[in-house]
């Protein structure tokens, strides 16, 4: 009897799960093209879009003047090798119809179905190929993140292989489990708002993965090699802060009240986490400096994402707060003890971040700003919901570490991964393409 | 004839230029170079990871003079280049064996000038 009574909570349950993301905004709305919608996150969508360039300064003005190209190469190469993959079978891995809660199938493959009219279940007021390209600009943005931690020393044939062998194993079946229809992390009640688990800690963990696969580079830790062109690092750290704009307010799914709390909850945390990471800096290095400041801000900006349509303004503020120690921790102290080489501090910043948002969903969350989330420790839900994030959060943290080890391994018995050893003394720009960013003359 | 090297503090170029053109000696080759005195240099930080001694940067004057130059051109730039603090540089002077106008093929001191 008891046993009935639990499965019948579980199917009753059920609904609330799957429109979990959508029923703030479309509450009994019947499934039709609302143009206010499909307007906003089409914007969405190119301000996510925004964030390639971004990262790709962001990225590129932190690593040595001789393999600046490399790395907006590789950003570039990833913008097309993954949004075809999307549209010809990553969508449908990763939304489509369910196969035992654990992926999707090949029912969507090149688009296949995916139209014009709303699919209700993602979004009911928007087209379906909207949502579709929405998510395209998440699926290409997040294995991007990962190629900071092994900036400097991969082969560009072994990265683009990577790339899309990491999108099809690790990210399309990590966010089927958590957004798909029928992902068992998503029946569970796991909350992820705009991807903290999906983008941040899934990449952020791939970065930690790759790092001590990889190797360190020549020289480090003892020679460290300053960012080349810093002014171009803030470039792109304001160019990903606009975009995260689309990124997390976007993910209402609509252009109602919801998408105005979550842009709130993500500037503000942003500018927590920055001016805290500057006032650490000033306390522990006697100056506060710029590097440290974008750093915190990026950081504030991915921890605030699994939450930022779940929490208000102290909520978003506190995981400011919170993600600049944490990160400021683990890069300063844990990456010294342990001197692994995360080039770019890809799991320090994103992955750490992610991990401390995707928690602080289940200590700050308040359902007075999204009904369809859940109460949070300090809002009177008790445990429930912070122990449904840490089962999350280390299920995408253990397929991640475990996958992406996985994969690092078939493509360097495969193609080999590291450029030679003159080759990274010489610089990727160079080997790699035959070009160099800045030349001495004219 | 000599040959005189200075290396100074960036702020100071334009006043040492302005000097030694009242002085009518025009002909200088100015290039961008990194360096470290006996202050070993300014500490860099990146993410708290600290670069002890980071080389500074300093301008490099060369200029070739004739003999009654010399002493108007070192006058010039030890005026023009000195504010009193550490850091402030120096000056080389070395003997100069020949000099030669790749344009007319004049040497000695009539190419200098």
């Amino acid at each position: 009897m008891r046993r009935h009574l639990d499965r019948l909570r579980g199917w009753l349950f059920l609904p609330f799960v799957f429109f979990s993301l959508t029923i703030p905004c479309f509450a009994d709305v019947a499934p039709r093209v609302d143009t206010g919608d499909t307007a906003w996150i089409m914007i969405s969508s190119a301000l996510v879009f925004f964030m390639m360039p971004g990262l790709a300064f962001f990225y590129g003005g932190l690593v040595r003047k001789k393999n600046v190209l490399s790395i907006l190469m590789q950003c570039f190469v990833t913008i097309c090798l993954i949004s075809l993959q999307w549209f010809l079978f990553g969508y449908s891995l990763t939304f489509g119809p369910d196969v035992n809660g654990v992926i999707g199938n090949f029912a969507w493959a090149g688009l296949r179905g995916v139209g014009l009219e709303p699919f209700p279940a993602y979004a009911p007021t928007i087209p379906h190929q909207a949502f579709m390209l929405y998510q395209a600009m998440f699926a290409v943005i997040t294995p991007a993140l990962i190629l900071g931690a092994f900036a400097e020393r991969m082969k560009f044939s072994a990265f683009c292989v990577f790339m899309v062998l990491w999108s099809t194993f690790v990210y399309n079946p990590v966010t089927h489990w958590i957004w798909g229809l029928g992902g068992f992390l998503r029946q569970a009640g796991t909350l992820d708002f705009a991807g903290g688990l999906v983008v941040h800690v899934n990449a952020g963990i791939a970065a930690l993965a790759a790092a001590l696969y990889m190797g360190r580079r020549q020289g480090f830790p003892l020679r460290i090699s300053p960012p080349h062109n810093l002014p171009l690092a803030v470039l792109g750290a304001g160019m990903l802060w606009f975009g995260w704009f689309g990124f997390n307010a976007g993910s209402a799914l609509c252009s109602g009240q919801l998408a105005v709390s979550a842009f709130v909850a993500t500037h503000a945390a942003g500018s927590a986490a920055g001016l805290t990471w500057g006032i650490l800096d000033w306390i522990f290095n006697k100056r506060p400096t710029v590097l440290g400041m974008i750093t915190g801000a990026v950081g504030g900006l991915a921890a605030v994402t699994p939450a930022s349509g779940f929490v208000n303004l102290w909520g978003a503020l506190a995981i400011g707060v919170g993600v600049s120690m944490i990160c400021y921790w683990v890069v300063v102290f844990v990456k010294a003890k342990f001197a692994y080489d995360d080039s770019l501090d890809v799991f320090g910043v994103h992955g750490m971040g992610g991990i401390w948002g995707s928690i602080a969903v289940g200590l700050f969350g308040t359902q007075a700003v999204n009904p369809a989330g859940a109460n949070g420790l300090f809002y009177g839900g008790h445990t429930a919901q912070l122990v449904v994030q840490l089962k999350a959060t280390a299920m995408t943290t253990v397929y991640s570490l475990l996958a992406t080890f996985l994969l690092l391994w078939v493509v360097d018995h495969l193609i080999g991964l590291r450029v030679s050893e003159s080759d990274e003394r010489i610089g990727l720009d160079l080997t790699q393409h035959r070009e160099v960013g800045y030349t001495l003359l004219d | 004839m000599k040959y005189i090297v200075a290396v100074i503090q960036p702020d100071r170029v334009d006043e040492v230029l302005r000097l030694l053109e009242e002085k009518e000696i025009h002909l200088v080759t100015v290039s961008q170079v990194l360096g470290r005195g006996r202050q070993k240099g300014i500490a860099e930080v990146y993410r708290s990871h600290k670069e002890a001694g980071a080389l500074l940067k300093k301008i490099k004057l060369e200029i070739a003079v004739n003999d009654d130059f010399v002493q108007t051109t070192l006058e010039a730039i030890v005026t023009g280049a000195r504010t009193g603090n550490i850091g402030d540089g120096k000056i080389f002077v070395f003997d100069l064996k020949d000099c030669l106008r790749i344009r007319t093929g004049e040497t000695g001191g009539a190419a200098i000038g």
